[in-house]
């Protein structure tokens, strides 16, 4: 088997091989959850604890149902309303967490990097659900799964990742995985949603949304969170729509066979029109939430294989790697 | 009448700008004379044979920061003292960003009475204006006459350009000299990191130096008309060169000075969320460190010093950009600043010029000369012995230093305060 991360803390970690590897096991995964009786024990007596230091209910609902159609005894642990509030520290909390012994820890912060801080201080496996504006590595490998399945391939797709990049950490997950899959990759939005230093990532840059979406086979778009719709970016919600909102005539641009993406939650009217988000024919929005199950029971299952591997090693004497 | 002579040593002096084989007498904590290397003592005089080692005028580190009054857990003048003596440094430039702020001449009596703890020189820095706030402007009269030797607010730029003109004009009354931190406030809110690649890869929240720049440009608007004295704590970005250069060209009372790991460190150095290399202004791309070194070859930047500041573990322990800035130094500042020198980018006089003359010359004190008249601030070291640096032998109470486990050279083996040995065994 080639995986051999022990935690899945970001895209940037991963070997192309691995990427496969994962989303082969998902493709397994996206037929046991086709099933009517989705279960499987793989994770039988592990426990898994999902701590969100920042809302969510679509990626936390997610690994949720991951774990308990694995097996796993899974907690949900909404963190900010506890200790936080009370001054624990960060690593306070990894500590002790790590002493109730779980195996999975999926993790969700505000600040970039604090998933890596806190996997350096627990003694099992660690699952990045999305660090400040770092990486969001299972969001990136749901889409990998949900374009290989749509285009048969994930290499050599011209690959449009359309608004705020700057502050999405699905943009720099994707744009990683997808260049390791060597693809050709265009970043589509305001400059002012553009991060700095872009023109050194080896992606095409486009302001004009049509120049960008031409020809493309994928489009990915990514939401635009309110608060930064308040002039401070964007001058208006109205003119942000009429120059990268994706809309009929725009999509009409790319390839005629091109997938319409979307990491949700929407907004219809701002960057997305309702009417291409629900045309059967382009969008693949409700497939990659389907995938996201799938990707996350793959990234559970390896990395408690080799779990279970390092244990096995360190009970027979050998130093833990 | 104590006399001590230093013989067979390497004379780094940063006046003349030499780096040659010599003999030095002290007496009664004074330089006194400079002869050849085997120069015979008078008698009675104790001699330290120095070995063909380096002798130099004692560092003189511009702002230092000890956690008097306030956060003592992360440094007294005691702990600091100590650092400094074992890393060279004889004269710390204290900064007045403590809890609360040295505002006042009372409390300014206090960190001065506090400081006798220490084995070294100490010189304050007072606030600029009070509570560092920008509101109002700090007795500068009253703390001057107490011995404040510069007004600052750290790393908080006065943001009020009017309360600020007012500021130096009142300054230059007294002849005082005000040190700025130039940085647009409100450009660099919030950021942790030099704009770029590598910040937009890792997700921290960056500021392009062109906050820098802007910072610089204000400031030295206002230095024109009011006239003042002025030095801009750290300029770290070649961007900001040409103002710099510009402002000395026109006459203006204008030094500069640079943290020693911004002309030894990048951005890249933070690696996996490192808070040990988290600065204020951050960490810049390898092109700025290698401009910044040029220009302290060059003059136009005056002084390199550590900027110490002690951090607590917990104040580091956190995700990266929520982590404190800053670094200790008082014991890396000589190893590190000898990295310059052995990658050939600064001779020693050069640095020493940087480290100890122009400081001393720019505060008013009679150190960081070997010249008859000067106190004996003296260290000898081998700017050649290796090591591999252990943060939890340093002295400071804090060990946050970025250059933990990294390899070094260059080891103080005696310090001289007034002509009194502070660090070193015999010999």
């Amino acid at each position: 088997m080639s995986f051999r991360a022990r935690h899945l803390l970001g895209i940037d970690h991963l070997a192309p091989s691995e990427i496969v590897t994962l989303l082969d096991l998902a493709e397994e995964y996206v037929a046991l959850n086709r099933r009517t009786v989705k279960h499987s024990d793989v994770l039988e007596g592990l426990t898994q604890i999902n701590m969100f230091f920042e809302n969510s209910t679509r990626t936390q609902s997610s690994f949720e149902l991951a774990g308990k159609r694995l097996g796993a005894d899974v907690m949900n642990m909404s963190m900010q309303n506890s200790s936080v509030k009370k001054g624990e520290t960060l690593i306070d909390t990894a500590l002790t967490l790590n002493a109730m012994q779980p195996d999975l820890l999926v993790v969700r912060h505000p600040n970039s990097g604090a998933v890596n801080l806190l996997a350096e201080k627990v003694k099992c496996a660690v699952i990045n659900a999305g660090d400040g504006r770092h990486e969001h590595p299972t969001q990136a490998l749901l889409d990998a799964l949900t374009i290989r399945r749509a285009k048969g391939r994930l290499q050599r797709l011209t690959v449009a990742i359309c608004g705020d990049i700057a502050h999405s950490r699905v943009a720099r997950s994707n744009l990683i995985l997808l260049g390791k899959m060597e693809n050709r990759i265009r970043l589509i939005g305001p400059r002012t949603l553009m991060p700095s230093g872009v023109a050194d990532f080896g992606c095409e840059i486009y302001e004009d949304m049509r120049e960008g979406l031409k020809g493309a086979d994928v489009v990915m778009m990514l939401r635009l969170q309110r608060e930064r719709m308040d002039g401070g970016f964007i001058p208006s919600e109205r003119e942000y729509f009429h120059r990268w909102g994706l809309d009929a005539e725009k999509l009409a641009l790319a390839a005629p066979d091109a997938i319409v993406m979307h990491p949700g939650p929407m907004n219809r009217g701002v960057e997305i029109d309702g009417t291409i988000a629900d045309d059967i024919n382009r969008s693949v929005i409700q497939d990659q939430v389907e995938m996201g199950v799938a990707v996350r029971m793959a990234a559970l299952d390896l990395l408690a294989r080799n779990l279970r591997a390092d244990r096995g090693r360190a009970a027979a004497g050998g130093v833990m790697v | 009448m104590t006399t001590l002579v230093f013989q067979n040593a390497r004379l780094i002096d940063p006046e003349a700008q030499t780096d040659a084989p010599g003999s030095l007498l002290v007496r009664d904590g004074v330089i006194e004379s400079i002869g050849s290397p085997d120069e015979a003592a008078p008698e009675g005089a104790d001699i330290v044979d120095c070995n063909g080692r380096a002798l130099a005028p004692g560092l003189i580190d511009w702002g230092v920061k000890i956690g008097e009054p306030g956060e003592r857990h992360k440094e007294s003048f005691r702990s600091a003292g100590r650092a400094a003596a074992a890393g060279g440094v004889t004269t710390m430039i204290v900064r007045p960003d403590t809890l609360p702020p040295i505002d006042t001449p009372e409390s300014l009596e206090f960190v001065t009475r506090r400081g006798a703890d220490a084995p070294v020189n100490i010189r304050h820095m007072a606030a600029l204006t009070k509570n560092r706030d920008g509101r109002e402007m700090v007795e500068i009269g009253f703390l001057t006459d107490a011995g404040a030797v510069a007004f600052t607010d750290g790393v908080r730029p006065v943001q009020d350009a009017k309360l600020l003109s007012r500021c130096m004009t009142y300054a230059r009354g007294l002849d005082a000299l005000i040190v700025g931190h130039p940085q647009d406030a409100s450009l660099s809110k919030g950021a942790a990191a030099t704009s770029g690649k590598f910040a937009s890869l890792y997700g921290i929240p960056a500021v392009s130096p062109m906050a820098e720049v802007m910072g610089l440009d204000r400031d030295l608007a206002l230095v024109e008309m009011t006239g003042a004295r002025w030095h801009a704590d750290q300029i770290t970005t070649e961007a900001a060169l040409p103002a710099l250069r510009r402002a000395r060209d026109k006459g203006l009372n204008v030094t500069a000075g640079i943290s020693i790991h911004h002309l030894t460190l990048n951005e890249f150095d933070v690696g996996d969320y490192r808070t040990f290399f988290r600065f204020t202004p951050p960490l810049r791309p390898e092109d700025d460190r290698i401009a910044m070194v040029q220009a302290v070859a060059d003059g136009l930047i005056d002084v390199i010093a550590s900027f110490h500041t002690p951090q607590d573990e917990e104040s580091k322990r956190l995700p990266f950009e929520a982590a404190a800035p800053g670094a200790v130094g008082l014991q890396t500042l000589l190893p590190a600043a000898l990295r310059l020198y052995h990658q050939g980018g600064l001779t020693l006089p050069q640095l020493w010029r940087a480290m100890s003359l122009n400081p001393a010359k720019r505060l008013g004190l009679p150190a960081g000369r070997l010249s008859k008249g000067a106190p004996a601030d003296l260290i000898l070291f081998d700017p050649d012995a290796p090591f591999v640096l252990d943060r939890f032998t340093l002295l400071s109470k804090s060990k946050n230093t970025p250059f933990d486990g990294a390899r070094m050279e260059g080891r103080v083996t005696g310090t001289w305060v007034a002509g009194q040995r502070v660090f070193g065994g015999e010999a």
